[in-house]
Order: structure tokens, then sequence, then C-alpha cells
């Protein structure tokens, strides 16, 4: 997957919004909003693994945001240095696809931070925090916390293609008036979703997606 | 193995009570496991459970599944809403400086 090769395949499914969400990194996504070039809307974000192993969805509406966020995640993550031989080269590129780096440090694990600590530092800075494929039996909120509470402030959640929001909510009732958003998650070019999923905003612009998904749909 | 209560294992096993106030509990067995989904579905009542997960849900997950403490291991630092917690609900929470392992081959002895 390259900036170009994502943001085209993206445009011929027309979607209208993607999110560029490395795991822990927010290195690739100037790149992506580079190569979109207006044809369509990229939110800079990032997966971040808490300390719990939870896995959350950090989006902004601008770039500087999700660097910052990005640096409060690296001073946070102890070093480990990447095995290319295992985990593959965590690859930066810029706009026309060039490699013009690489991280020597292994983005692959958790930081220090909390999931508490995350969701109020994304905040602060003016993004929205999503707990990620809540769904699954790996580096899930659920799976390594139990359960989603009143306290921790979430407003949307985010369910894997494996599942339906019905089906879902079959299992786990407590949630049904969380806002749901079900993403193509693609770690491939192949599995970027069709034009499926859609979720309602004032206008096409980053501050009225995040807007959109800081809001609860029964608060 | 003889009965044991949490006043007992504080002892053999050399935890600090950082939660839990004056509370005994019985204690007929030992879980290990840091997801607490799991938790919540295999911890047998009146095990001692050893996570190194410090969030809150560990309270109510002790809670739920009847759990007679919580040791978190390796010297751990507790968040301190999951201690305030724990008092409110009478849920003891011990540290060690030792590894789950080395607190289940002391705990095994006994």
């Amino acid at each position: 997957m390259t900036p170009n090769n994502i943001v085209n395949m993206a445009i011929l499914k027309g979607l209208d919004v993607i999110a560029i969400t490395d795991h822990n990194s927010a290195k690739n996504i100037d790149a992506c909003i580079k190569a979109a070039k207006d044809k369509i809307l990229v939110i800079p974000g990032m997966e971040i693994e808490s300390r719990e192993e939870v896995h959350l969805l950090c989006l902004f509406e601008d770039l500087n945001s999700a660097l910052m966020m990005e640096k409060t995640v690296d001073e946070n993550t102890a070093y480990i240095k990447n095995r290319e031989d295992i985990f593959g080269r965590q690859e930066i590129l810029d706009e026309f696809d060039n490699l013009i780096g690489t991280h020597d440090k292994l983005l692959l694990k958790s930081c220090d931070l909390s999931v508490y600590e995350i969701k109020k530092e994304t905040e602060r800075l003016g993004g929205v925090c999503i707990p990620a494929h809540i769904d699954r039996e790996s580096f899930s909120i659920i799976s390594n916390l139990g359960f989603i509470t009143e306290d921790m402030g979430f407003t949307t959640l985010e369910i894997s293609n494996n599942t339906t929001r019905e089906e879902f909510l079959g299992k786990n009732e407590y949630l049904k008036n969380y806002s749901f958003i079900q993403n193509s998650d693609a770690h491939a070019l192949g599995y970027i979703n069709e034009r499926v999923n859609a979720i309602e905003v004032y206008d096409k612009t980053l501050k009225s997606v995040i807007s959109a998904l800081k809001l609860r749909q029964n608060p | 193995m003889i009965f044991l209560t949490t006043k007992d294992l504080e002892k053999a096993l050399g935890l600090v009570k950082i939660a839990g106030g004056d509370t005994v509990k019985e204690v007929s067995g030992m879980y290990i496991c840091d997801l607490l989904s799991l938790v919540m579905s295999k911890a047998r009542q009146n095990c001692a459970w050893i996570t190194v997960q410090t969030n809150i849900n560990i309270v109510a997950v002790a809670h739920l599944a009847d759990i007679s403490c919580i040791i978190i291991p390796e010297g751990i630092a507790v968040d301190n809403n999951t201690i305030v917690k724990a008092n409110d609900e009478g849920i003891l929470i011990y540290q060690s400086q030792k590894t789950s392992y080395e607190l289940a081959v002391e705990f095994s002895k006994l």
C-alpha cells in the first residue's frame, strides 16, 4: 500500500472520506493528504495501542494535531528495535510514493498510556477517540477491559466487518445508545470497502466529520 | 491444601495491601489472566487473581466473579481511581514486586 494507490483505490470505490490510521504512527498522513489533492477527504489519524493493549482510533481535524499526538505516543513508548525480518519494513513515503525514511523503532506494540490518558489527550488536541474493532477477541476494549463503562465517556464505537451492528448489539445490548461506525480497516489494497457505510455530516469537511463522531446516537 | 484466607496469603507471599481495608476473604485457588473478558467467564469463585491490568474495571470484574483478592505483580502502579473504587466496594488489592509465575509457584507450596 502506498499513498497514491490507497487514495486512488478509495476514489475508484467512490468513497468520500478515508482516514489514515497507522499503528502508533502519523508519518504517512502528509503524503496521503497531498496525494489526495482535494479529490477525497483524508482524516489524519492513528490507531494507538494503549497500555492495556487496547486499540483506539484517534482522529484529528488537522495534521498538526495528529503529529503532536504521535510525539506524545512516541515519548511514552519504550525503544525496541524493529526486526524487519519479522515485522517488515516500517516505511515512510512521500506523496509520489518515494521511500523517504523508515521507522527504526518497533511500532507494533503498546505505549505506556492508559485508555483514559489517550482519550483525554486526543480530545485536548480537538480530536475524537473511538475504541477500535470492539467485537474482536484481540486488542479490543471489551476483550481486554471486559466492558465499556459510561465514565469512559466514549461517543462512537467501531465494529469490524465480521459482524453487524444488530448482531453485535444482540450480545451487547447495554451499548445501544452509542453511535457505531464500521470501516474497512484495510491492511491491503483489496480490503478497501465499497461505498457501503455512511455517516450523516453537516458538510464534507474534517471539522464536520470529527464533530459527527463526537455525538452519541442517544445522548 | 489447607483452608486459607487473604490474610494468610498476604503474609505467606509478602504482599502489600493497597485497597480493601479490613476485608478478609477465603482463598481457594489462584487464577492468572489479563483479558478481563476471559476472567469474567473463567475465574472461579474465591480465587486470588493476578493481573497486570490496573484499570478501574478490575474492581467490577472481581465483584462479578466473586474473586477473593486482586494481586498486581511486578511492582506495577495502580490507577488512583481503581484504588478509590476498590476501597468503596471492599475489594482487596495487593501489590507484589514478584512476577505472576513466582507468586504462583509460592502459592502452590502453601
